[in-house]
């Protein structure tokens, strides 16, 4: 089990904070969740839905030449679930297939949210890279 | 418009309209306090002047399952400059969902100085009024906060035991109720071991209280909804979903729009009784019967 080095800078970058302020740490995510490119957000049913999160976020992972690429989708009323799809995008995205798969399924444990989010919110973000690994592995 | 419609109800001073809040802001006597399901929706924007309450993070006590003590509920409102002296308006997403389960919250510890904003956090934004990044720093107050009663607002496992066969009324959806699935439509899975209802309960989904626009239907539509569920006036009525939030929009409803005076929210309810040992439950899309005992 190992953690790729951007995932690893993001979780250095939110404990490395006061937890008041992480929440801001997490808004600033949210607001740089990629857009879809265009070939997907004219198909939004090649994204899959993620029920594990309260508000309706889509992802889409896409393995070519080894390298893993994901995207998602989320309304901006939903700002938590677009913040937790932007770290794992940001974090994982572009990274080898291989090593996407080996994030320890509990890595949102170690951001330091679990009292300022609260643990069943994080479960969300534990659904989304489960599901991100799934269709990684389906690719490889 | 809103005035007239609120003029129907049981409470009328229970609600204000977006415009009223909008009035509002920088009322010395006013506190506007946003509380959502998501945590960061207040970081995005808000009411200018607003304080947030997570429902998560703040209202529930970290060890125990149960809200917090009077001490710890006075320090959370020194700390929001909240007092018994000022009108509590609560607005939140989702059709006041979760602010309706923060006045209900506050209520137990004697707040009764409390309204909802009618439509809640998405009419505000829909009609386009300003939202601010800047969050409001208000002066420490010295609350006074009474023992939390937990007898006249709130049930436990053994009042809904000892009520079975009164008007017990489950929010949640079809789906849950059945037995179909333990969690909403599109909800994270939260552990209860048994699918279904508690044995008599009807099944009124909180959000048929609800318009498009996330604000109260009208007295009139409320009574025809409650019509024919056995929720009659001049009974203890209990209601319940999940962990007690969407039963708190209806709580509201029943309360104070239709003017019952015995309502009390189960804030255990499924996520408990659906794992409780040795309690019945019922299957299916019809209320079921009282156990004899």
């Amino acid at each position: 089990m190992s953690m790729p080095k951007e995932l690893a800078a993001i979780v250095d970058d939110f404990t490395a904070i006061p937890e008041s302020e992480r929440l801001n740490l997490l808004l600033e995510f949210s607001e740089n969740l990629p857009e879809l490119p265009t070939r997907l957000a004219e198909h939004p049913e090649l994204l899959e839905p993620v029920v594990e999160c309260q508000s309706p976020i889509s992802i889409i992972v896409e393995v070519e030449d080894g390298a893993a690429s994901i995207f998602a989708s989320a309304p901006p009323e939903a700002p938590t679930t677009r913040g937790f799809a932007s770290i794992l995008i940001h974090g994982l995205s572009g990274e080898p297939a291989q090593t996407v798969l080996e994030v320890p399924i509990d890595f949102p444990q170690s951001l330091g949210l679990s009292r300022i989010v609260s643990p069943l919110r994080l479960r969300g973000m534990t659904g989304m890279l489960g599901r991100i690994q799934r269709q990684t592995r389906e690719q490889v | 418009m809103s005035e007239e419609k609120f003029a129907e109800y049981a409470s009328p001073d229970r609600l204000v309209s977006t415009a009223w809040v909008a009035d509002h802001i920088g009322d010395p006597d006013v506190v506007i306090v946003e509380s959502d399901e998501d945590v960061l929706l207040y970081e995005t924007g808000h009411i200018p002047s607003a304080v947030k309450v997570d429902w998560h993070t703040e209202l529930n006590d970290p060890v125990m399952r149960d809200y917090l003590s009077a001490e710890d509920f006075s320090a959370l409102l020194s700390k929001k400059g909240i007092d018994e002296t000022k009108t509590i308006v609560f607005y939140g997403d989702k059709s006041n969902w979760w602010a309706a389960y923060a006045l209900w919250v506050f209520a137990l510890y004697g707040y009764d100085n409390t309204k909802l904003m009618d439509g809640g956090r998405d009419k505000w934004t829909a009609e386009g009024r300003e939202l601010t990044r800047e969050v409001a720093a208000r002066p420490a107050t010295q609350p006074q906060v009474a023992e939390r009663d937990d007898t006249t607002l709130r049930a436990f496992r053994d009042d809904v035991l000892a009520n079975l066969g009164k008007p017990l009324v489950d929010v949640r959806s079809p789906e849950e109720y059945s037995g179909e699935r333990t969690t909403a439509p599109a909800y994270p899975e939260e552990g209860a071991l048994r699918a279904g209802h508690i044995p008599t309960a009807t099944s009124v989904p909180w959000g048929k209280a609800a318009n498009e626009d996330g604000t109260f239907k009208s007295r009139a539509e409320l009574e025809t909804i409650y019509a024919d569920t056995g929720v009659t006036q001049g009974e203890d009525v209990i209601a319940y979903c999940r962990i007690g939030e969407r039963s708190s929009h209806t709580w509201f409803v029943l309360k104070h729009l239709l003017g019952h005076d015995n309502v009390r929210n189960y804030d255990g309810s499924w996520t408990e009784w659906g794992s409780l040992v040795g309690v019945p439950i019922t299957v299916g899309t019809e209320p079921g019967t009282a156990p004899a005992r």
